[in-house]
């Protein structure tokens, strides 16, 4: 009963804040009219405090006048009465070719004992192969480590999240983790490409070898295999139980990682803990086509829901890659300077960063800030 | 100059036979550029590299070359920012006057990896026999067996002939540029043609192909079987088979001699041409001086996994370099081939009106094309047209739907 309570008071919640969002995209859109040279975006809020800081992201667009309009879809597990279709999500990022993601809260059990989350779903249908999350020691956020500057790449279309697990005889639980040589080679060279395209020095490959002889035993081979394309650029290759621990004493040593799917999103998070958690890294998810930007460590932090407590900066920054990616450097550029100086400042902190100041406070000084 | 070869010859302390082009082979590590491998192991290299395209936005090699290739890429990049052509280029600077191959090594495996290539002409400076072409060595080593060369007049530019339309197919690895040159007795050197069925089908078959689906009417193969039964032979009843699968199209053969007094004297009576490695260069560089010169052609190498797109005509520009004068035309062309290839046709076409307009309606245009205006004047009107009128994202299929 309590639980249906918490949920049905939930999803009031968002319904309002998705609502307001509605508004302000249908209000931007009748400002688009006049002008042709504008860009759409596909928007999904997500669950937790994912519609807060969009709407902050929004806000921000607003008033740095950037030429561009969102499409926003409502895309919920948790909420599935309230979601739309994949379907329609799916061809709406097709036809856009970009998207900003808020976090998708993934439950630990499946009403329908499907086991492919949402997620997950929209991971394989857009083939998202590649995620990105460029992990970097923010100006005025204290930490323990200075100057981190480490982009974790991960394949996250095959490895343990395959969904593929059964009972063979009761108690015994198989859950079978697919390597294959073309997603490894698709995977490393994305890395070793990135490496190139932004003048990195060194490609790490993040495995377990040892133990899984076969499987990373692939990928690692696979990894070594491109990397002999790339003369120019460091290959080295680390244990991931060695590289959690080399992360946490000595971060700076990383360059750029490459990582099979599990081993991605815990060095992911890990590193995002390192320069001041899941509210100020943003990350971006690549297919071929397309591009998902979304906050690098997947929080959906459902607790301060509707509190005015989560940090904004992390999707901030999402939206600052989407504009270098289509084309608006200079959009990119003043938005992310006021991020800085904001930061930099350290007058307004959301409670994450030892501060007392709320998400629309921070909104607010990102904005004063734009020049 | 056949004295100078043989006196250069005569300073090398190599076994005779092994002059020239093999010498390379002995060399360590530099196998990967030489001819050693059959076109089919080429074929077979390289096919399971995914490609580098991520999120929409492609990554191509940019081999600026020498001469005149560092500003005319310098003006491709600006006009692609301008209208937010999604190309990210790796830019690979080959020193023309190093002894060695690293950086050309360097710059094959980038092509490789990347698939697409825009490339100025490179220099190769080195006297040393055992140093090739380095233009050819990419073309070989990519197996880039086709080089196309679409020659069409503007309008208004001044040029011997008006309305030229001509598609020139030249196979581009094989005959006279496989390099096997030897000295079999002092003072007798040999140059070997190597003409393949092979080859001479894959370029004969891409030429029907292209007239076929660009609704051409015929195509006309240049050789001199005459004197050469055997080898231009061979390339001419290839051909002649080859085109039993087009009955469609008109085919005929034309000697190579008589074809460049028929270009300069009446050059509308060619379709499209299908000719051999030399011919093929001749003929190029004979047609685009009918209708402008080199600044304002560019020209595509296909292999069955690369593209290559360069000016048509490969010339370095050195004496020009720097003045400010060079015509960029030719280079944006290749650009707009680039972008074409990749299925970038909304930028494509909007950096071709643009600079179609510099030239022909704008009339602004380099001395080369009897203008007076500088390499920079044109570039600049092309960016002010370019600026009324940007692409946005997303690109491609989806872009005229709203």
């Amino acid at each position: 009963m309590s639980m249906l309570a918490r949920q049905l008071g939930r999803t009031v919640v968002q319904a309002a804040a998705v609502r307001r969002l509605h508004v302000s995209a249908a209000v931007a859109g009748q400002d688009s009219a006049y002008s042709a040279n504008r860009t759409t975006c596909t928007l999904i809020p997500g669950d937790g405090v994912g519609p807060e800081l969009v709407y902050s992201l929004q806000e921000v667009f607003k008033a740095a006048n950037v030429p561009v309009d969102f499409e926003s879809y409502f895309l919920s597990e948790i909420n599935p009465v309230l979601s739309a279709k994949l379907e329609d999500v799916v061809s709406s990022i097709q036809k856009n070719k970009v998207c900003i993601k808020g976090i998708l809260a993934t439950p630990d059990y499946s009403n329908e004992g499907e086991l492919q989350t949402l997620n997950m779903k929209l991971r394989t249908e857009l083939d998202l192969y590649a995620n990105v999350v460029h992990v970097r020691s923010l100006p005025g956020v204290k930490t323990r480590h200075d100057n981190i500057d480490t982009v974790i790449i991960r394949e996250q279309t095959e490895g343990e999240y395959s969904a593929l697990e059964h009972e063979s005889v009761p108690g015994i639980v198989e859950c079978l983790k697919i390597v294959t040589a073309k997603k490894s080679m698709r995977i490393a060279k994305f890395a070793f490409d990135y490496a190139t395209k932004n003048n990195r020095k060194k490609v790490t490959a993040v495995h377990k070898a040892n133990i899984m002889k076969l499987g990373d035993g692939l990928f690692l081979k696979s990894c070594e295999e491109v990397s002999k394309l790339y003369p120019r650029i460091e290959f080295d290759k680390m244990i991931v139980d060695n590289t959690t621990m080399q992360m946490v004493s000595n971060p700076n040593q990383f360059d750029v990682m490459v990582t099979p799917n599990l081993y991605g999103a815990i060095v992911d998070n890990l590193a995002s803990g390192l320069v001041g958690g899941a509210g100020v890294v943003a990350g971006a998810s690549y297919s071929a086509e397309a591009v998902v930007f979304e906050p690098g460590a997947r929080h959906t932090f459902a607790q301060a829901v509707g509190k005015n407590l989560a940090n904004p900066t992390a999707m901030l920054m999402c939206g600052t890659k989407m504009l270098r990616h289509i084309n608006l450097p200079t959009y990119s550029e003043v938005i992310q300077n006021a991020i800085n100086q904001v930061l930099k400042d350290g007058k307004v902190r959301t409670k994450d960063l030892g501060g007392q100041s709320t998400t629309a406070d921070f909104t607010r000084a990102v904005i004063a800030n734009l020049h | 100059m056949a004295i100078r070869l043989t006196q250069r010859l005569l300073q090398t302390q190599a076994p005779f036979l092994t002059r020239g082009y093999p010498l390379l082979v002995t060399k360590e590590k530099t196998e990967d550029v030489a001819h050693t491998k059959s076109a089919l192991q080429k074929k077979l290299t390289g096919t399971d590299i995914p490609s580098a395209q991520y999120g929409g936005r492609h990554g191509v090699t940019m081999l600026p070359g020498g001469g005149i290739g560092p500003e005319l890429m310098g003006y491709v990049r600006e006009i692609f920012r301008y209208c937010g052509a999604p190309i990210d280029f790796e830019v690979i600077d080959i020193d023309p006057s190093t002894e060695g191959n690293e950086d050309l090594e360097y710059a094959i495996t980038s092509i490789k990896r990347n698939g697409v290539a825009l490339k100025g002409n490179i220099e190769t400076k080195s006297q040393s026999l055992s140093e090739v072409s380095r233009n050819v060595a990419i073309r070989n080593e990519l197996d880039l067996y086709v080089n196309v060369v679409h020659c069409k007049s503007y309008p208004g530019i001044p040029a011997r002939h008006k309305d030229i339309d001509i598609v020139l197919i030249r196979q581009n690895t094989d005959g006279e540029y496989a390099m096997l040159e030897h000295e079999s007795v002092r003072g007798v050197v040999e140059s070997m043609k190597v003409v393949t069925v092979e080859n001479a089908e894959r370029v004969a078959r891409y030429a029907f192909e292209y007239a076929r689906q660009n609704n051409r009417k015929r195509v006309t193969t240049i050789h001199k079987a005459n004197i050469m039964k055997l080898s231009d032979g061979l390339f001419l009843e290839v051909a002649n088979r080859v085109h039993k699968d087009y009955p469609e199209l008109e085919h005929n053969n034309m000697i190579i001699d008589n074809t460049c007094m028929q270009a300069v004297s009446n050059p509308h009576q060619f379709d499209v041409m299908n000719m051999t490695n030399l011919y093929g260069t001749i003929v190029s560089n004979v047609i685009c001086g009918l209708i402008g010169g080199a600044g304002l052609i560019s020209g595509r190498n296909y292999g069955d996994h690369y593209a290559i797109f360069e000016p048509g005509t490969r010339n370095t520009g050195t004496a020009i370099a720097g003045k400010n004068i060079a015509n960029p035309v030719a280079m944006i062309n290749a650009s707009i081939d680039m972008l074409n290839h990749l299925g970038h046709n909304e930028h494509a076409k909007v950096i071709y009106d643009a600079t179609y307009q510099t030239i022909v309606n704008d009339a602004i245009r380099t001395p080369d094309l009897g203008g007076n205006h500088s390499s920079t004047d044109v570039v600049e009107n092309i960016l002010k047209i370019l600026s009324a009128k940007r692409v946005n994202w997303p690109h491609g299929n989806y872009f005229n739907q709203s």
